[in-house]
């Protein structure tokens, strides 16, 4: 299976009048970590929400490892992404193994516990926090098991919405080396929603920057910093204080 | 078998004429004393007699029982239903079989007729309503009325010498009277009153039923509002005043008797005929005062009435002297133990069953809900117009249902029960913390999984605030279940209002408010329990931070 992990094909979206998605076509390769950057309201988290179907788009076509997404069954769909929400997302009456186990769980393997204890290893939480409640674990470890949750399953494929927006400077670094590690180790694809540049330049080998549901410019960092393609970008990268190569 | 052939033979040979010595009829009864069947009759069930729920009714319904049985026809006693509209409603089903009914009551609560100032033409008149509406009988008048009264001292009727109401007219500035708020408000009460007499007081203070008499005997007010037969006239030695223009419609006592009765057992009719046109209001007034101040008992009282009338042989033997020391309220409810662990069993009972089958009916109904937003605001909307229904008013729509006793009343507090536990279920399910639910949702768990493992159990202390809720309802609206003959600690409470006794009230409203605190405490820990560990953790935090 050669072909990019994500395939999206000029998807439009609407939110009544409002138009979030025109037009957007946006690939990721097999392997890849593409940032969706962009200020609020510029389509980056609808774009993503529309690759497991959690949100329903109007028009143009997503494949997933070449499947039409409307063509699977939208919970079978969803379970072989890994997602990451911002906030975490765990379910605070279930301990942290638990929480980490559900998709293998849903899918009834049996060694779903094994598959959680494995995850939680290779997202450095130690094997004590596998006993606690979501509430007993800092907002680092919370995340660190929101991703450990993700790829539990086998997941190739992991969105991120925001997944270190809430998170004080230093857990933020740490939870991205963390990330860089796991890219390492695993061929993991990882689709990643982030305001921040400095997240985006950090992490991805494709950077996305969005505006106003269209896509602004679609290249590696490096590049997006030597070459910014529209005045956009470049204000954009100023305000970071990004500096240009 | 033997037994039974026995008894109906006592029948036979003792019944019809009447006349047998009370000990043969009694050792008839004691031998099968509920099978006894009063031949000819074709009675397959006791005849059910029922009252309204203040002392004269229970003290005449009871007079009925006693005539009754002193015939060897038996009794199933039901009193206290509350008040004439579901009363009429379980004659008017056949659940009941007679009760005590005054006809201007009929004429004008019932047919509401436009008043009328005969009496003879106002039984006339709900006579023949009731034959051709329902088959319902009235028997001849008892012989006295209970109408409206308006009584002063004696003192004060000496000093200005007053026999009518016309004298009062006369005096009335100088006078100040204390009313019932609803004699003050009601067109057949003071304003058409001051209309047809010209009667205008110095002031006129509303006074609640249980206060206006002593308020009166202390001074405090002059005129007070009454009806005729009331025992505390009697007791303050009060005059009533003549309505010598006839402005209060009559109000004659009279045994209401129910089609069924009627067909089957026509020797019971007769015998609840004799009672016609025996008791006079002075009587009538005595013996309530027996009741209502003395604290004797209703049976005591009524056997000893009926033995003075001739109309029984019991004697009054069994009845409490009057004015007997009275013991401590603890020593009273020890020696009533018995009867309050009855009532409170069955109070526990109109309780529990309702509970449950909300739980069962009103948990699903509100996570199916949860699952069809578009219909859950008209379906809840539509259970919580059913909570709106008075108490009292559902209880009496469920009568030509499903009769009167124990079965209206657990159909009607399950009604209840639905509201608070539908609309808190579903609120609790619906408002789920947000985030994990679009993370269940986010990462491949079905509808039904998200509700399964995601929305009940973080909406566990909402539905079980919901079912607190139901369940404190349901013991307080228990207690009104006597009012339809159903029993639990609101009989203790239904016929102490009736009867004028604190401590019988007390007997039944504490258990009662006891109850309330115990299955809230219950439910409680069934609310710990069902909570998640960690939400309780949360729990417990917010309280700290008080």
């Amino acid at each position: 299976m050669n072909g990019p992990a994500v395939r999206i094909e000029r998807v439009s979206k609407s939110y009544g009048g409002v138009r979030a998605l025109i037009d957007v076509s946006v690939e990721v390769p097999q392997g890849a970590c593409v940032a969706l950057v962009g200020e609020s309201g510029s389509g980056k988290t609808t774009l993503l929400r529309c690759i497991n179907r959690l949100v329903p788009f109007d028009a143009g076509c997503i494949a997933v490892f070449g499947t039409d997404v409307m063509r699977s069954e939208p919970v079978a769909l969803r379970r072989a992404i890994g997602y990451v929400p911002q906030d975490g997302g765990l379910l605070p009456h279930w301990r942290v193994r638990r929480n980490v186990a559900l998709v293998p769980w849903l899918d009834g393997a049996a060694d779903a516990t094994v598959r959680a204890d494995r995850a939680m290893a290779a997202v450095g939480l130690e094997p004590a926090m596998a006993e606690r409640w979501p509430h007993e674990l800092s907002g680092g470890q919370q995340q660190r098991a929101a991703v450990a949750r993700a790829v539990a399953g086998g997941q190739s494929l992991v969105l991120l919405d925001e997944p270190f927006g809430a998170l004080d400077a230093i857990a933020r670094s740490d939870l991205q080396a963390m990330l860089i590690a796991l890219r390492q180790t695993t061929t993991l694809t990882l689709v990643l929603v982030t305001h921040d540049l400095h997240e985006a330049f950090r992490l991805a080998t494709n950077v996305v920057v969005m505006r106003a549901g269209r896509v602004e410019q679609h290249a590696p960092p490096a590049d997006i910093r030597r070459t910014p393609a529209t005045p956009y970008v470049r204000a954009l990268l100023a305000r970071a204080g990004v500096e240009a190569a | 078998m033997r037994a039974f052939a026995a008894a109906c033979l006592a029948g036979l040979l003792l019944l019809p004429n009447g006349e047998s010595s009370p000990a043969k009829a009694q050792s008839a009864a004691d031998g099968d004393a509920q099978a006894a069947p009063a031949a000819p009759s074709k009675q397959t069930r006791p005849v059910v007699v029922a009252s309204k729920p203040f002392g004269e009714s229970y003290l005449l319904a009871e007079m009925f029982a006693q005539v009754l049985e002193s015939r060897g026809i038996p009794v199933d006693r039901r009193p206290g239903l509350g008040a004439t509209e579901v009363a009429l409603a379980a004659l008017r089903s056949g659940a009941i079989d007679v009760y005590p009914e005054y006809t201007g009551t009929g004429l004008l609560a019932v047919l509401h007729a436009a008043p009328m100032h005969d009496a003879a033409a106002v039984f006339d008149t709900v006579q023949r309503a009731f034959e051709q509406q329902w088959g319902i009988r009235w028997l001849p008048p008892l012989g006295f009325e209970n109408t409206y009264a308006i009584a002063v001292r004696a003192g004060t009727a000496g000093r200005y010498g007053l026999r009518t109401l016309s004298d009062l007219a006369r005096v009335a500035p100088k006078l100040h009277a204390g009313l019932t708020p609803d004699f003050i408000g009601r067109a057949d009460g003071l304003p058409g009153l001051a209309h047809a007499y010209g009667l205008h007081f110095a002031s006129v203070r509303p006074l609640n039923q249980a206060l206006k008499y002593r308020a009166l005997a202390a001074g405090k007010v002059d005129v007070v509002d009454g009806y005729s037969t009331d025992g505390s006239i009697a007791r303050y030695g009060l005059v009533v005043l003549e309505d010598d223009r006839h402005f209060f419609p009559p109000y004659q006592a009279a045994a209401l008797v129910g089609a069924r009765l009627q067909r089957d057992d026509p020797a019971a009719v007769t015998a609840l005929t004799e009672l016609s046109g025996r008791l006079s209001a002075p009587v009538m007034r005595a013996l309530n005062q027996r009741v209502e101040v003395g604290g004797e008992s209703v049976s005591a009282v009524a056997a000893s009435a009926l033995a003075s009338l001739d109309l029984t042989h019991k004697s009054a033997a069994t009845a409490a002297p009057p004015g007997a020391a009275r013991e401590s309220f603890l020593a009273y409810l020890w020696q009533r133990r018995a009867v309050l662990w009855k009532d409170t069993l069955r109070h526990l009972l109109l309780v529990a069953v309702p509970l449950l089958a909300g739980i069962v009916a009103g948990v699903p109904l509100a996570l199916w809900l949860e699952r069809r937003r578009r219909a859950a605001e008209p379906v809840i909307r539509a259970v919580g117009v059913l909570q709106t229904i008075p108490s009292i008013a559902l209880l009496a729509i469920m009568i030509p249902l499903l009769g009167v006793g124990v079965w209206p009343a657990l159909v009607a507090l399950w009604l209840y029960s639905l509201y608070p536990i539908v609309r808190g279920t579903f609120t609790a399910v619906r408002d789920a913390d947000p985030s994990a639910v679009a993370a269940g949702r986010a990462l491949g768990m079905t509808p039904a999984q998200v509700l399964r493992w995601v929305r009940t159990p973080l909406a566990a202390p909402g539905i079980m605030a919901g079912i607190r809720t139901a369940a404190v309802i349901d013991v307080g609206t228990a207690t009104l279940a006597a009012f339809i003959g159903a029993g639990g600690l609101g009989d203790p409470i239904a016929t102490g209002l009736a009867l004028n006794d604190t401590r019988l009230i007390l007997s039944g409203a504490i258990p009662a408010a006891l109850l309330a605190l115990l299955v809230d405490a219950l439910l409680a820990g069934v609310e710990w329990f069902t909570t998640p560990e960690p939400l309780r953790a949360a729990a417990r935090e917010r309280l700290r931070d008080r």
